[in-house]
C-alpha cells in the first residue's frame, strides 16, 4: 500500500479538474481548495457535477485533466483504497452479509489492525447505537443505517469525510435532526467533511463554506449567509432562496452607493452588491426584505410605486404577497405576521419599500429564470 | 343462538348460487389440488412401488416389502451405476461451476470485444437439442481418438451444465449493487480483499444454485451420456438398459431417495434462511 498517500493530511486541492464522458462534460475546468477541519457542502441541482467531483475525490473516477491534492500530496491517479478519504454512500452501500460490527470494523481490518473493538464500539456510541452491533443491516430502519454509514467511516479518522447526499432517503423530520447531529459529529471529531446536495437549507444549515455549482462549474463559493445576500448570478439568487430580480439600469453614483433607474424609478444600492460590468442591471431583492404600504403611508428607503395586491396567501409564520407591478412583473414579498392580521386584501393599491443595503445587483445580460425551475431531483444521479 | 337467530333473518341463496360462489372462492384451492396432484402422482407410483416385493420385474404389485430398502445394493449393477453417476456429476458439477463462474463474471462485470456475441454463444448448448450434441460429441471425440468412457462423459456434462452455471450465477452479479464493491475499495480493500470479502459472499448463493443446478442435470442426462460414455453405466442407463427386461424395485428405491433427499435439502433451505430473518 501506498503509506505516504494513506498518511496524507492537509488541505485538498483541485487544480483545473475537467470529467469528460464521450462529449459530455460533467466537470468543467474546476478548481478548488477545502481547508483542513471545514465543513464545506457542494450544492447543485441533478446533474450539475457534484457527484462526479466527490467521486474524483473519493477515486471511484479518474479525472480527465487536471490534479487533486491533499496536503502535498498528488492524488489525482492513487486507487480508493489508497486514499486517507472514507464516503458515505448515498444508500449508505451497507454490506448486507455483514454484521453491523464488522460493517464498521471493515476499514480497521483491511489496514491491518488487530484489535478493533474498542474502536468500533466508541464510535458506536458516538452515533448512539452500540446495542446494535451484531444486528444485519437489513434489520435496521433507514435512519439508524445513515448513522452506521457514517460511523463505518469516520472509525477510520480520515483526512476527508466524503458525504454524497447522505440524507437524501430520510424523511424530513429525521433529515432536520441528523442535520444537527451531522454538524455535532463533525465538531466532536474534527474531520473534514465534504457534504454533496441538492438541498440548499441542507447546505446553509451545516456547511461553513457552500460551493454552488452549476453545469460543471462553480458559480460561486462563500458562506452560507454571503450567498444569500450577496450572490453574483441569477443562478445563486434563485438556487437559494428566491429572489426577485428586476431589470433596469445603472445611472450614477451617490457616496458609496450607486444609483439605478427601474422602469423609471430611482433606487440606490451599495457599491459592493454590484456584479454588474456595464450599466445594464438586475436588481435583485429578497422577498422577506420588502415591505409593503398603503398609498398614503410614508415611508423611507427605495420605494417601488403603483404596485397592486394580485394574490395573498398565508401560511403560518408569514404572508406572501404577488404584488403587480406597473411593467407587468409580479413581485414576491413575505411579511411576518407579528401585528396579527393579514392587512392587505386584494386589490390595493400599494407600494414596495426596503432598505437600500438589501439589494443586490446582477448583470443585465443574464438570464432572470436560472436556477428557479430545477429539473427533479434523481436520487441516483451518478 | 344469537348466531343462528342471525343466520335466518339473512335471505338463503338458492342451491346453485351457493355453490357457484363456493367455487368462485374456492377456485384456485381446488386448481391446486389438481397440478400437485398430476406433479405429484409419478412420484407417489415410484416411491409405493419401491416397497414391491416384485422379483425381477416391477410391474405388478406383488405384495409390501422392506427388503429393497434394507438392500438397495441387492439388484445387479445398481449400485455401481449410482456410483457412476455420483462421480460424473460431482466432477461435471465441480468443472462447470469453476468454469462458469468464471464466464458469469467476465460477462457480467466487464466490458470486452466479443461480449455480447459470448453471451449469445453460451445459450447455445442449452438450446441445441441434446441428441444433436450428444452425438456431436462422439463424432468429435472420435475424430481425436478417444474413446468414449468416464472422462468423455465428464467433459460433455461440463458443456451442457457450463450455460447453465453462466446464467444463474449472471443474474446473481447483476442484481449485485456495485456501490458495495465501490464502498470495500473506499474502505481500503484492494482489488482482491473487495472480491474475497464483499463480492464473494455477495454472489455464493447464486453460484451454490448454480452448482446444485449443475449437479441434477448432470445426474439426471441420459441421452448425452448414451452416446459417450461406452461400457460406463451411469444410473439413468442402467435404468434404461434394464427396462426392457424388469427394472428391479432398487431403481425405485434410490429414485426415492433422492427425490427426500433433494426435498430435505429445500426444507432445510427454508428453515435457514427463515430463522436468519427472524433473529
Amino acid at each position: 500500500m501506498a503509506d505516504s498517500a494513506n498518511s496524507a493530511r492537509g488541505d485538498l486541492k483541485l487544480t483545473r479538474i475537467t470529467k469528460s464522458y464521450g462529449d459530455f462534460t460533467a466537470v468543467d475546468d474546476l478548481s478548488l481548495t477545502i481547508p483542513e477541519g471545514s465543513f464545506f457542502a457542494l450544492l447543485g441541482p441533478s446533474g450539475c457535477g457534484k457527484t462526479t467531483t466527490l467521486r474524483m475525490i473519493a477515486g471511484l473516477e479518474e479525472p480527465t485533466v487536471g490534479s487533486i491534492h491533499l496536503g502535498s500530496t498528488d492524488i489525482t491517479t492513487t486507487k480508493p483504497y489508497q486514499r486517507p478519504i472514507n464516503t458515505v454512500f448515498q444508500n449508505y452501500a451497507l454490506f448486507p452479509h455483514l454484521t453491523i460490527f464488522e460493517n464498521i470494523a471493515f476499514g480497521l481490518r483491511r489496514r491491518g489492525i488487530k484489535d478493533v473493538d474498542e474502536a468500533v464500539n466508541k464510535v458506536l456510541n458516538l452515533v448512539e447505537l452500540p446495542h446494535l452491533a451484531q444486528r444485519k443491516p437489513t434489520q435496521l430502519s433507514g435512519g439508524q443505517q445513515q448513522r452506521i454509514a457514517l460511523a463505518r467511516a469516520i472509525v477510520n479518522r480520515p483526512a476527508l469525510l466524503l458525504l454524497d447526499e447522505p440524507l437524501g432517503a430520510l424523511d424530513l423530520k429525521l433529515r432536520r435532526q441528523m442535520q444537527i447531529e451531522l454538524k455535532w459529529i463533525q465538531k466532536e471529531v474534527g474531520l473534514t467533511f465534504v457534504h454533496v446536495t441538492h438541498d440548499q437549507e441542507e447546505a446553509m444549515t451545516m456547511a461553513d463554506t457552500i460551493a454552488v455549482m452549476n453545469e460543471g462549474k462553480i458559480e460561486q463559493m462563500g458562506s452560507p449567509a454571503d450567498l444569500y445576500d450577496n450572490p453574483k448570478t441569477a443562478f445563486v439568487a434563485n438556487f437559494l432562496g428566491q429572489s426577485n430580480l428586476i431589470k433596469g439600469s445603472l445611472v450614477g453614483t451617490d457616496g458609496d452607493s450607486l444609483v439605478a433607474e427601474l422602469f423609471g424609478q430611482k433606487i440606490s444600492l451599495p457599491r459592493n452588491r454590484s456584479h454588474a460590468v456595464d450599466s445594464s442591471i438586475f436588481a435583485g431583492i429578497r422577498p422577506e426584505k420588502f415591505r409593503i404600504s398603503l398609498l398614503q403611508t410614508p415611508v423611507s428607503g427605495n420605494v417601488l410605486s403603483g404596485g397592486k395586491i394580485e394574490d395573498v396567501s398565508y401560511i403560518g409564520v408569514s404572508t406572501q404577497y404577488q404584488v403587480m407591478m406597473p411593467w407587468g412583473q409580479e413581485l414576491m414579498v413575505f411579511e411576518q405576521n407579528d401585528d396579527g392580521v393579514a392587512p392587505f386584501q386584494i386589490g390595493d393599491a400599494v407600494n414596495i419599500s426596503w432598505e437600500p443595503i438589501f439589494t443586490f445587483a446582477l448583470r443585465g445580460d443574464e438570464d432572470a429564470e436560472a436556477g428557479t425551475e430545477v429539473i427533479p431531483e434523481d436520487l441516483d444521479e451518478e | 343462538m344469537t348466531v343462528k337467530q342471525k343466520d335466518a333473518s339473512i335471505p338463503t341463496l338458492p342451491l346453485g348460487a351457493q355453490i357457484s360462489r363456493w367455487i368462485g372462492r374456492n377456485l384456485i384451492r381446488i386448481y391446486m389440488v389438481f397440478a400437485f396432484t398430476y406433479l405429484f402422482i409419478p412420484v407417489a407410483y415410484t416411491f409405493a412401488f419401491s416397497f414391491n416385493d416384485s422379483g425381477k420385474s416391477n410391474l405388478i404389485w406383488k405384495g409390501f416389502t422392506f427388503d429393497n430398502w434394507m438392500n438397495p445394493c441387492g439388484a445387479p449393477e445398481v449400485c455401481s451405476a449410482l456410483g457412476n453417476s455420483i462421480k460424473i456429476g460431482l466432477l461435471a458439477t465441480i468443472f462447470s461451476t469453476i468454469l462458469g463462474t468464471m464466464i458469469a463474471f467476465a460477462i457480467g462485470r466487464y466490458a470486452f470485444k466479443g461480449r455480447s456475441a459470448s453471451n449469445l454463444l453460451i445459450f447455445l448448448p442449452m438450446a441445441t437439442p441434446e441428441i444433436v450434441l450428444g452425438a456431436s460429441l462422439l463424432s468429435l471425440f472420435l475424430v481425436f481418438q478417444i474413446s468414449p468412457g468416464f472422462w468423455p462423459t465428464v467433459l460433455a456434462h461440463v458443456v451442457f451444465c457450463v450455460s447453465f452455471v453462466v446464467v444463474t450465477v449472471k443474474a446473481r452479479i447483476a442484481s449485485l449493487d456495485p456501490r458495495l464493491e465501490q464502498a470495500a475499495m473506499d474502505l481500503y480493500a484492494n482489488e482482491f480483499q473487495t472480491f474475497r470479502r464483499v463480492t464473494l459472499p455477495l454472489v455464493a448463493p447464486g453460484i451454490a444454485a448454480a452448482a446444485l443446478l449443475a449437479f441434477s442435470l448432470s445426474f439426471d442426462d441420459f441421452i448425452i451420456t448414451n452416446f459417450n460414455s461406452g461400457t460406463v453405466t451411469t444410473f439413468p442407463k442402467f435404468v434404461y438398459v434394464s427396462a426392457a427386461r424388469g427394472i428391479p424395485a432398487q431403481a425405485n428405491v434410490i429414485g426415492s431417495a433422492m427425490f427426500f433427499l433433494a426435498l430435505a435439502l429445500v426444507i432445510v433451505g427454508q428453515v435457514v434462511s427463515r430463522k436468519r430473518k427472524v433473529s
